[in-house]
């Protein structure tokens, strides 16, 4: 079968599949919510429609995470911070298309500057009724941001859990600041009533499927670029400065430009994540810079395979997948199986489930070559998932010591 | 003016030790009586002023539930009543002895009206009535009131009863108060140069306002003595301000340093960064709770001991837990420390979701025994005692602490195994045992931070997630693996916090004390008290 | 100023400490161009600090450290002093192991060291050319396309001197090239570095007496952070501090 062999074969080959399958995808769904009549069989409702575009964003910032912490060792523990900025930079621009339709019609004013009593719109707000402007601060916003932090970060040589702990610090200080009112980000409601983007109703099933298509195709050219990244020498360099940080250095490289780059382009795709987000959910409030948002982002990555490009957006889609479930089903449990989760796949699954799935077919396969039986036509031929099997107790094994923090 | 005399009068015989004064109960009763025909605020008043002339103890009592607006007139007989009002009906008592005379309904009486002019006067009479109490508290009062309302007339009252006085701060204050009453009388510059020092050596608010009042009114040496009295009040009212700031800062600052103790032991001994250390906190928290609950439905006597109590036991309760996650799940993951972060959050979604699923989500109470509620002046510096004891056990725990590390063996183990870690082992110090046992110290000190956390702030499933931050810039600012590091760390960074919320407001100032901390650690990313050399960088 | 020209590597009067630990104590040392030089000395006698110092990651207390007879390594940080010419191979070999040996050899090439050329580099043929010199030189043609973890330890060592001549240094730090090495390799190694020494600077700090008979240069032996005894090897074992501190008996 087709897909066996493409799992099977090299990394590169899963990537062209991947991509392919975002492109058709992009197609496929829309054609199925919009020209399938809703009782066939075939009909895509129009609630899955926005529920699977949510978690293309969701997997095109895991895919971003996957960038920095999998290719490059900068575990961030902030990533949901450039997600957020990228959301509000789009939710900006929503706001302001909203026009003199808002509860207290004011052509100017969003509502709650109106309610805050505000005279005229700040500064900041200025351009956001354009949307090349917004789409513009959504790319420029998080990279300078992520350019700046780095900056500082990564020239005076914060690694390993100090970075992460600063980073997370930083989506902690976005979060207070963005619940102040005075912020002028509208506080704790954040932005929503949402109307129209680009002129078309934001609620329309077509412009739903149009997001739908929009996000699935930037999370394929995502997939492209850092394919493209990862595998020029630069990448080979994030996997040095990953490995050998100090090697990289004495061979005359910059880790820390290294770092950057991939910091900042890494924090560009997460803000456009966030903004193909917005108008999918329809309302961004500062909840999302929570650094818990920021950690569960590492979580969905851990589960599908660091390191690899498939195995965040496979991670991704199996959590929330899960999380939509649990919350419905037993929304108690969520906590329990997130946390649990955290715990098995630094336990027991170092790779993810794609390491699971090679290591499984590595040895499918030497039993099949021990066999001597004729060509692997008959691989198994969807990737499920399969929680960590009893024995993969390989991280248990070794044991390895404790190092003091330097 | 002629009441106040009279008052002042009577607070002569009080001097001149006749005792306070029985004015016979006919008299009083008949004025009392004349509310009644008082046609305004201002036969009221008079009314008022005669019943507080005659020194009486007993007339509180009516003049009291007069500023209230609970005295009436019955209009049946015009007799007066203190009432409480029940719904459609009236309670009515004594206006004198307070004893319960009946029930009527609200058509049946008038309430005597009052106005603000008139409930101040009250209020001073009052205060001038209670300057020969004795009780030195009331006196105290009294003597602060009449500061606050100078009046000439009050001079040889004042007098009086600072010569009879014998509680030390009370005269002082009375001197205060007489103080200001020579500023507002007709004497000489040199009395009035005099009052303005005093005046000022009281030094706070209201002082202050005396003063500018006594610059708007007066001219000549008086005024130049009082505007220089208002810069030396201000500038000690500065120092106190800052004295307050300070105090909150190392409030703060402990509160800091208990919860980031725990994490310093165990990320400076072992690398391990253990995001489920707030989550012990929490734990230690709630252990308290369950004692206090305990106590409260068993034992009521025993409720100023709770913590007593509950503070070994959530040593325990935390320190168990926390040797579970270590031999369950850390010492699988050594030398791999962004997983054991990541492998420790999951233990502290998971430890929060147990609790909310036993305890519930929302808040739940937790009493101060009564050595901890209330507070205390210490100048112009308002302490409260919950503070203040947090502020002691920090340090004592910090104290305990730094001993258990650099004199008993185990300390000793502890900080072989962190300087090298190989050689320890080879040297017969059983490191895994010492792990252990560090991450249960480490859980079990954040589990009695918890126990004093409990009684500041809101006991709820996510009290751990607010201060793991914190406690984490605390250790990272102060550097690793040194318990000094931790207690400047967690001082300067309550104190920055505390001087920048006045100008930044709260939230803008802890934004600010994380960014200033991420460029800190640009500058020195080993912290304040980093270890230096070959070793710490490889 | 005059005594620097001529010289590849001139330290003088360099003193750092670390917590009042005085870890190089008023070192000097010269070295000459294309000269090769071996460093003995007991543990702690401050070698690898030495070569922190002059490769930037340590900044001294005081002292002069020249590169080249003019370029103050003292102001410079790691990466600069490595594009300027100085290769350094650590004492624990330290190989990109999550690459393949022939990946190890193209990160290390002499070539710009920024983001966007090498985001979008292309071999050339003379890259081809250099790796497949350098994998004759270090024997580890065979081993082209496997991973760098999968090398035997003496490989390992190997492949990092192979990166250091990719980086085609003016001067090589070589910090205990044959340790956890068979004999066979020992000699296979002294004589690579006798190679290498013919074109370039090198300074090779070793615990094997052997050895560093083997190479037959000069000799500086360090005890407590400065020079205890310099000269032919025969002069300074013979030397009875060095017996003392270092040699024994």
């Amino acid at each position: 079968m087709i897909t066996g062999r493409f799992f099977a074969s090299g990394a590169d080959r899963r990537v062209l599949f991947t991509i392919l399958v975002l492109l058709v995808v992009a197609v496929l769904v829309p054609v199925l919510n919009l020209a399938v009549p809703p009782d066939s069989m075939f009909h895509v409702p129009t609630f899955m429609v926005a529920l699977v575009g949510k978690y293309l964003c969701y997997a095109l910032l895991a895919l971003a995470l996957d960038l920095v912490w999998g290719y490059c060792g900068i575990l961030s523990l902030g990533h949901g911070a450039f997600f957020a900025l990228g959301g509000y930079a789009m939710g900006m621009y929503l706001m302001r298309q909203i026009g003199d339709r808002g509860v207290y019609g004011n052509p100017l004013l969003p509502d709650f500057m109106v309610f805050l009593n505000w005279k005229e719109l700040p500064w900041f707000w200025y351009g956001f009724d354009q949307f090349w402007f917004a789409a513009l601060m959504v790319v420029l916003v998080p990279g300078a941001l992520a350019f700046a932090f780095g900056w500082f970060a990564f020239r005076s040589r914060v690694t390993g859990v100090y970075l992460s702990i600063i980073t997370q610090a930083l989506t902690y200080a976005l979060l207070l600041a963005f619940f102040r009112n005075d912020m002028g980000f509208g506080g704790n409601n954040g932005l929503t009533d949402f109307k129209d983007i680009l002129g078309f109703n934001i609620q329309a099933s077509t412009t739903r499927s149009a997001l739908f298509a929009a996000s699935a195709l930037a999370l394929a050219l995502a997939v492209y670029i850092t394919w493209r990244i990862v595998g020029s020498k630069f990448g080979k360099l994030m996997i040095s400065v990953r490995d050998a940080e100090s090697r990289t250095r004495f061979l005359g490289w910059r880790p820390e430009n290294i770092k950057l780059f991939a910091f900042t382009v890494s924090a560009v795709m997460a803000g456009i994540a966030g903004a193909l987000y917005v108008p999918q959910v329809g309302i961004i409030n500062p909840g999302e810079f929570d650094p818990s948002n920021s950690i569960e982002v590492v979580v969905w990555t851990a589960v599908g395979g660091r390191g690899t490009i498939m195995g965040p957006i496979i991670g991704a889609l199996l959590v929330n997948t899960g999380k939509s479930y649990f919350t419905g089903a037993l929304p108690e449990l969520w906590l329990f199986a997130l946390g649990g989760l955290f715990v098995c796949v630094t336990l027991f699954l170092p790779k993810g489930v794609l390491g699971l799935w090679d290591q499984w077919r590595d040895r499918g396969a030497r039993r099949r070559a021990e066999a001597d039986t004729p060509p692997p036509g008959d691989a198994p031929a969807i990737v499920r998932a399969t929680p960590a099997a009893p024995a993969e107790h390989r991280a248990l094994g070794a044991a390895p010591e404790p190092q003091p923090a330097e | 003016m002629k009441m106040p005399q009279v008052l002042a009068f009577l607070f002569a015989l009080f001097a001149a030790g006749l005792g306070p004064v029985s004015a016979d109960e006919a008299g009083l009763r008949q004025t009392i009586a004349r509310f009644a025909t008082a046609k305004d605020f201002k036969a009221t008043e008079a009314v008022v002023r005669e019943l507080a002339a005659t020194g009486d103890p007993a007339v509180e009592l009516v003049l009291l539930a007069l500023a209230d607006g609970n005295l009436f007139v019955r209009k049946s007989d015009s007799a007066v009543f203190v009432g409480k009002e029940t719904g459609q009906s009236v309670t009515l008592s004594d206006p004198l002895t307070g004893e319960k005379v009946g029930e009527v309904a609200k058509a049946e009486i008038t309430k005597i009206k009052v106005n603000n002019g008139l409930r101040r006067v009250i209020r001073d009479l009052l205060g001038g009535l209670t300057l020969g109490s004795t009780d030195p508290a009331a006196r105290l009062a009294a003597a602060d009131t009449m500061f606050r309302t100078p009046d000439a007339a009050n001079i040889e009252a004042l007098d009086a009863a600072i010569g009879r006085e014998t509680v030390a701060s009370v005269k002082t204050r009375l001197e205060q108060a007489r103080a200001a009453s020579i500023l507002v009388s007709d004497r000489s510059d040199e009395d009035k140069i005099a009052a303005i020092a005093v005046v000022q050596a009281r030094g706070d608010r209201d002082a202050l306002s005396l003063l500018t009042a006594v610059v708007a009114r007066s001219e000549g040496p008086v005024r130049e003595a009082a505007e220089g009295a208002i810069v030396l009040v201000n500038s000690s009212l500065v120092l106190w301000a800052a004295g307050q700031n300070v105090w909150y800062g190392i409030s703060l600052g402990s509160v800091l340093l208990l919860a980031a103790i725990g994490l310093a032991i165990t990320f400076g001994v072992m690398g391990v960064i253990n995001m489920a250390h707030g989550e012990m906190v929490m734990l230690g928290a709630y252990t308290t709770y369950v004692v206090q609950e305990v106590i409260r439905t068993s034992f009521p006597g025993l409720f100023d001991w709770s913590l007593a109590f509950a503070l070994p036991l959530a040593f325990l309760v935390a320190g168990t837990v926390g040797l579970a996650i270590e031999r369950g799940i850390i010492r699988f993951l050594y030398g791999r420390p962004l997983e054991t972060l990541l492998a420790t959050w999951g233990v502290s979604l998971i430890l929060q979701q147990s609790v909310r699923t036993i305890f519930g989500p929302t808040n739940r109470e937790v009493g101060n025994p009564s050595w901890m509620s209330g507070g205390f002046d210490l100048g112009q510096m308002a302490l409260t005692w919950n503070r203040f004891w947090i502020v002691l056990f920090a340090l004592g725990v910090f104290a305990v602490l730094l001993y258990v590390m650099k004199r008993t063996p185990w300390g000793l183990q502890m900080r072989a195994v962190t300087a090298n870690r190989r050689m320890a082992a080879s040297m017969g110090i059983r490191t895994p045992w010492v792990d252990a046992l560090t991450f249960a110290l480490g859980s079990g000190i954040a589990g009695i931070a918890g126990v004093a956390l409990s009684q500041i702030d809101n006991v709820s499933p996510n009290l751990g997630q607010g201060y793991i931050i914190d406690s984490f810039m605390v250790v990272v600012f102060g550097g690793v693996g040194n318990l000094w590091g931790t207690l400047v760390g967690a001082m300067s960074l309550g104190i920055l916090n505390k001087f920048l919320e006045p100008y930044a407001g709260a939230v803008l100032g802890k934004i600010l004390v994380l960014v200033l901390i991420i460029l800190f650690i640009q500058k020195r990313p080993r912290g304040l008290f980093a270890l230096k050399g070959r070793a710490v960088e490889a | 100023m005059g005594r620097k020209s001529g010289t590849i590597l001139y330290l003088d009067g360099v003193s750092v400490s670390f917590d009042g630990f005085r870890a190089i104590n008023n070192l000097s040392l010269v070295l000459d161009r294309g000269e090769m030089r071996a460093i003995i000395g007991p543990n702690g006698a401050g070698k690898t600090t030495m070569m922190d110092i002059v490769t930037g990651k340590t900044r001294p207390d005081e002292g002069e450290v020249f590169f080249d007879g003019e370029i103050d390594l003292t102001r410079h940080d790691e990466a600069d002093i490595a594009t300027m010419g100085i290769g350094r191979k650590f004492q624990k070999p330290t190989v990109f192991e999550g690459h393949t040996v022939e990946d190890n050899l193209v990160l290390s090439l002499k070539g710009p060291r920024s983001i966007f050329p090498a985001l979008f580099h292309r071999r050339a043929v003379e890259e081809d050319r250099r790796i497949d010199e350098i994998l004759a030189v270090t024997r580890l043609e065979a081993k082209r396309g496997d991973m760098a973890a999968s090398l035997s330890h003496g490989q390992k060592q190997w492949l990092e001197i192979g990166m250091l001549l990719a980086q085609d240094p003016k001067l090589l730090l070589v910090d205990e090239p044959v340790a956890g090495m068979t004999d066979a390799e020992t000699v296979e190694t002294a004589r690579l570095l006798k190679d290498i020494a013919r074109t370039h600077s090198v300074i090779v700090v070793e615990h094997d007496m052997h050895f560093v008979r083997e190479l037959g240069v000069k000799v500086t032996c360090l005890h407590e952070g400065s020079v205890l005894s310099e000269g032919s090897l025969d002069h300074v074992s013979s030397d009875p501090r060095v017996v003392e501190v270092y040699l024994g008996r």
